[in-house]
């Protein structure tokens, strides 16, 4: 495996999010299913959230679609690694496509932690940003801890190309549970759009 | 008795006078005609000349995706952040999607416009084609999706743009099934 992949410090996915959210105005953001959403929702929610409830892999597709619809708002997509491995074709739609203003976060656990724990097929074997890199997504890296994290994510806020950033992280389950209404989740993140009024 | 009009058969792209729009042109004034520029698809043989004129045209944003649930997600994204899409695909692809469907475009009143080009029917030459086929009316049935199997030219207009408004207002997906009796298929060539 990757040497920076082994120097990587293994943190935790709410206290990043947390960290992300803090730094965020009125960026999109997109939860991926599970534990990625609840640590989201957990973090405070913001009517720009949007939180899945299924679908697994396609928060950086669900992204992509607000980056393209919104070029001059900032998106944010936060993936899981098991996530991530069910639709890694989407890396190479999203390189052809360079939309500067999407930024992916990877949180690498290792494991399907939601269901008990298992290791994915990846862990141990692949290295996460070697195929964002080669699946075209040239500015791709490893946070090597919470610092390097933030300033990862303020580096992103003005990037030129599409930006992933992968990080290590613990075993801990969710911090909080999403509402799991997803009319109001979709209608919510309209208004927090400026797509849409509420009534 | 007065005589009796006879019906006109049904028109297919490959007996239409030359003056007549191709089945491609009018489905792609028809997505212009409601703002419809963001087109990924998963390529297919008889959508080509569409996939052709789209790219061509600089009003569409139009690209290939790896798998067809990946272009939902983009269609979901793009919707809610207020740019209205369409997916192109075949049989096969829309096979791949009852997950997407069930956990996103419907729990979340997603206005998904899809147009499948049918295989697996009159004249269907490869068997796992037409079983899959079979697949898929059942699915979209079992969701309760709006769908339409378009096998005339001069239904085409009125179909997808009656279907395309219903989909928007109603917030619901739609499937748009193109015909080999309005396309031609594909048939065995080698």
């Amino acid at each position: 495996m990757d040497s920076r992949v082994r120097n990587t410090k293994v943190m935790n996915r709410f206290d990043l999010t947390s960290r992300l959210i803090a730094k965020l105005d009125d960026e999109a953001v997109i939860g991926g299913i599970g534990n990625t959403n609840f640590d989201l929702w957990a973090a405070g929610h913001r009517p720009q959230n949007f939180y899945m409830l299924g679908s697994m892999g396609l928060a950086l597709p669900i992204g992509l679609g607000v980056a393209l619809a919104q070029p001059d708002r900032r998106v944010f997509a936060l993936e899981g690694d098991g996530s991530l491995l069910m639709q890694l074709g989407a890396l190479t739609t999203i390189a052809a496509l360079k939309p500067k203003n999407l930024v992916m976060i990877v949180f690498d656990n290792g494991i399907y932690q939601i269901t008990g724990a298992q290791p994915t097929p990846a862990a141990g074997v692949a290295d996460l940003v070697a195929i964002a890199t080669g699946a075209g997504l040239a500015n791709s890296v490893w946070a090597a801890d919470e610092e390097d994290f933030e300033r990862l994510v303020a580096q992103s806020l003005d990037a030129t190309e599409p930006t992933l950033i992968a990080v290590r992280t613990d075993d801990q389950p969710g911090v909080g549970t999403t509402r799991r209404d997803p009319v109001q989740i979709r209608e919510r993140f309209m208004h927090g759009l400026g797509v849409r009024q509420p009534l | 008795m007065a005589i009796v009009e006879q019906p006109t058969p049904p028109q297919t792209s490959h007996d239409k006078a030359p003056t007549e729009r191709s089945w491609h042109a009018i489905v792609l004034q028809t997505l212009k005609r409601n703002d419809i520029n963001l087109i990924p698809y998963v390529p297919d043989r008889v959508l080509t000349p569409l996939i052709r004129s789209l790219h061509a045209d600089p009003f569409f944003t139009t690209f290939a995706t790896a798998r067809e649930e990946e272009a939902v997600g983009v269609l979901a994204g793009a919707w809610m952040a207020g740019r209205r899409g369409a997916l192109l695909m075949q049989t096969s692809g829309f096979a791949t999607l009852a997950n997407v469907l069930a956990s996103l475009a419907v729990p979340y009143q997603i206005p998904l416009i899809m147009f499948v080009s049918e295989r697996g029917t009159l004249g269907e030459f490869n068997y796992g084609q037409a079983l899959v086929c079979r697949t898929m009316r059942p699915v979209l049935d079992s969701l309760a999706l709006e769908h339409h199997t378009i096998t005339r030219l001069d239904e085409l207009e009125f179909i997808a743009d009656r279907s395309i408004k219903q989909a928007v207002t109603t917030q619901a997906p739609v499937a748009l099934i193109l015909n080999p009796l309005l396309t031609g298929g594909k048939v065995f060539d080698k």
